[in-house]
């Protein structure tokens, strides 16, 4: 909290934070702007890294997550037509936030229902992630039609939104991301069992007693509360969701979802509030740092199941 | 038990089995044979009630599949498909404790009891001392062991299983039906496996299904025989003889 634009040493953060002695400026940007930044860097971490693993256990797929199955482009598709369109409605203030966070909530899941159709139709992994990515760029075609067809100031806020940030959530828009976050988080927790069962594949998680309509909701509906949420309050942040579950395999030696899911909260929380406290330190948005360290996980799974195969 | 009663199946206009009508009893062994493409896999997995695009009824113990609640099929039918399953991280004590899971609660931990049966079905599969080792460095033969004793930690009066010889070398073949053998015969399990090997289905089975399309036929191995079915569907090309 010491670190962004103006430095501020931590003997006054500590002062702002406990009510001490300060000047009211530096209480203020404490308090109101990196209090609430850092929550949001552990919230957003934890949600995103969760989803991560959910959807790769879903699609038994090590390269899932939701920046890849084209969910966090649904969702920005959702936040496009709302920014872009809201000013013309004339919506406002508090309702313009839970407008925002529905509209990703319903881009997220429906582009999360097409893709749950199309690999139930088609089993084969690398088709499923080219159609995701394909699926991404067609949506964020679209959002390019719409950005170019809309008025100049709801297009800043657009633009401004895609490039992540952290920063721009105010107080009002955490007390909606803060319950739905949570309410995904939780519904992940509940889902340890289907998520190991599902390990097996769904042939075997079926005759071992899963009830698919029920998990597979269970599971969109978390996923869909967790990347949707984030997307919509930081912009499409990408890799963290990709590339932290595999840290936590490694790091926690283990596939049991019942080590996994409390694991990549704690991990995501964690490399989230590093990256965003690297990211103010040399004033570049959150998303290049993501990518900077998330890349190269990426690439290390890629090579080891490689040689797995080989 | 499983029982079929004019049970019919087939896709689109094709149709692959016509108004089968047999009883599977229990402490059994059965090898369900036939040419690619006849619908062995379609079978199985009706029976397991993973397809319910057929007419007629299968009954397990007397209850209809299609009515049955999926933790309670999971309590009466174990399947062992054929995809190889390896996950890494996952040991084999994992994969046999997942079969535990239409007993144990939300959060799937093991009960006392529940760690016993997974040790036990590790046991009975000769597979014992592998317990803690990861699937992904295992080879073909001990991963399909692990399979079965997930099946068994199961504990269901039915275990199906889809081609489980395929990857399997000749030695590990016998071997694997032979534990087939004994645990329908000592644990009185009704076990059903599709298999493309004559010599085991005909040598080391109790019963042998034969998919005769559109007829389902199921016979003692002898009586199959003497009936001349294997070497009309089977024939034995001319320079082998």
């Amino acid at each position: 909290m010491a670190t962004g634009t103006v430095n501020i040493a931590m003997s006054q953060v500590i002062a702002a934070l406990s009510g001490g002695e300060c000047p009211p400026a530096i209480a203020k940007i404490v308090v109101n702007i990196r209090l609430v930044k850092a929550i949001v860097a552990l919230l957003a971490g934890a949600a995103l890294t969760v989803s991560g693993l959910e959807m790769q256990t879903l699609f038994r797929n090590p390269l899932a997550g939701p920046y890849v199955l084209g969910i966090s482009s649904g969702a920005s598709l959702g936040v496009a037509i709302f920014v872009l369109g809201a000013p013309l409605i004339g919506f406002s203030g508090y309702l313009v936030s839970f407008g925002v966070a529905g509209a990703a909530w319903t881009g997220a899941a429906l582009v999360l229902a097409v893709m749950a159709l199309v690999a139930r139709r088609i089993g084969n992994i690398m088709v499923i992630l080219i159609l995701g990515i394909m699926f991404s760029s067609g949506i964020s075609a679209i959002v390019q039609v719409l950005q170019y067809l809309s008025h100049e100031d709801a297009l800043k806020t657009f633009v401004i939104w895609t490039m992540g940030s952290l920063g721009d959530v105010t107080f009002s828009q955490l007390s909606i991301a803060l319950p739905a976050i949570f309410a995904g988080l939780a519904l992940s927790v509940v889902a340890v069992k289907p998520l190991n069962m599902l390990l097996l594949g769904e042939d075997y998680a079926c005759s071992m007693g899963l009830n698919p309509g029920r998990s597979r909701a269970l599971l969109f509906g978390s996923t869909t509360l967790l990347a949707g949420t984030v997307t919509a309050f930081c912009g499409p942040i990408g890799f963290v969701g990709m590339a932290l579950p595999h840290v936590a395999r490694m790091l926690f030696a283990d596939a049991d979802h019942r080590v996994l899911i409390p694991g990549c909260m704690l991990l995501g929380a964690d490399v989230m509030l590093l990256c965003d406290i690297i990211s103010k330190f040399f004033t570049v948005p959150i998303n290049a740092i993501t990518a900077l360290l998330g890349i190269p996980v990426v690439v290390l799974v890629v090579i080891k199941n490689r040689s797995m195969a080989a | 038990m499983i029982k079929l009663c004019d049970f019919s199946i087939g896709y689109g206009h094709r149709i692959l089995i016509s108004d089968a009508s047999t009883t599977v009893p229990s402490s059994c062994l059965t090898a369900l044979i036939g040419r690619n493409g006849t619908g062995k896999s379609t079978l199985l997995r009706a029976i397991g009630g993973m397809n319910v695009g057929y007419s007629g009824a299968i009954e397990i113990d007397g209850a209809d599949v299609r009515t049955i609640t999926p933790l309670g099929k999971a309590k009466l039918i174990a399947y062992v498909t054929t995809e190889r399953v390896r996950v890494p991280g996952l040991s084999c004590a994992d994969v046999v404790a997942l079969g535990r899971a239409p007993y144990t609660g939300w959060a799937g931990s093991l009960s006392e009891l529940d760690r016993r049966i997974v040790a036990d079905s590790l046991d009975a599969v000769g597979m014992g001392e592998y317990a803690h080792r990861t699937m992904d460095r295992m080879s073909d033969g001990e991963c399909q062991r692990v399979m079965i004793a997930r099946a068994l930690a199961q504990d269901t009066p039915v275990i199906l299983l889809d081609e489980p010889t395929s990857f399997l070398d000749m030695p590990n073949r016998y071997e694997l039906c032979t534990l087939l053998c004994k645990l329908a015969h000592e644990r009185g399990k009704c076990i059903v496996f599709s298999t493309h090997e004559l010599d085991i289905a005909l040598h080391m089975c109790d019963a042998v299904m034969l998919i005769d399309s559109p007829r389902l036929i199921n016979l003692p191995p002898a009586q199959l025989l003497a009936g001349g079915y294997i070497d009309r569907l089977f024939p034995i090309p001319e320079w082998m003889k």
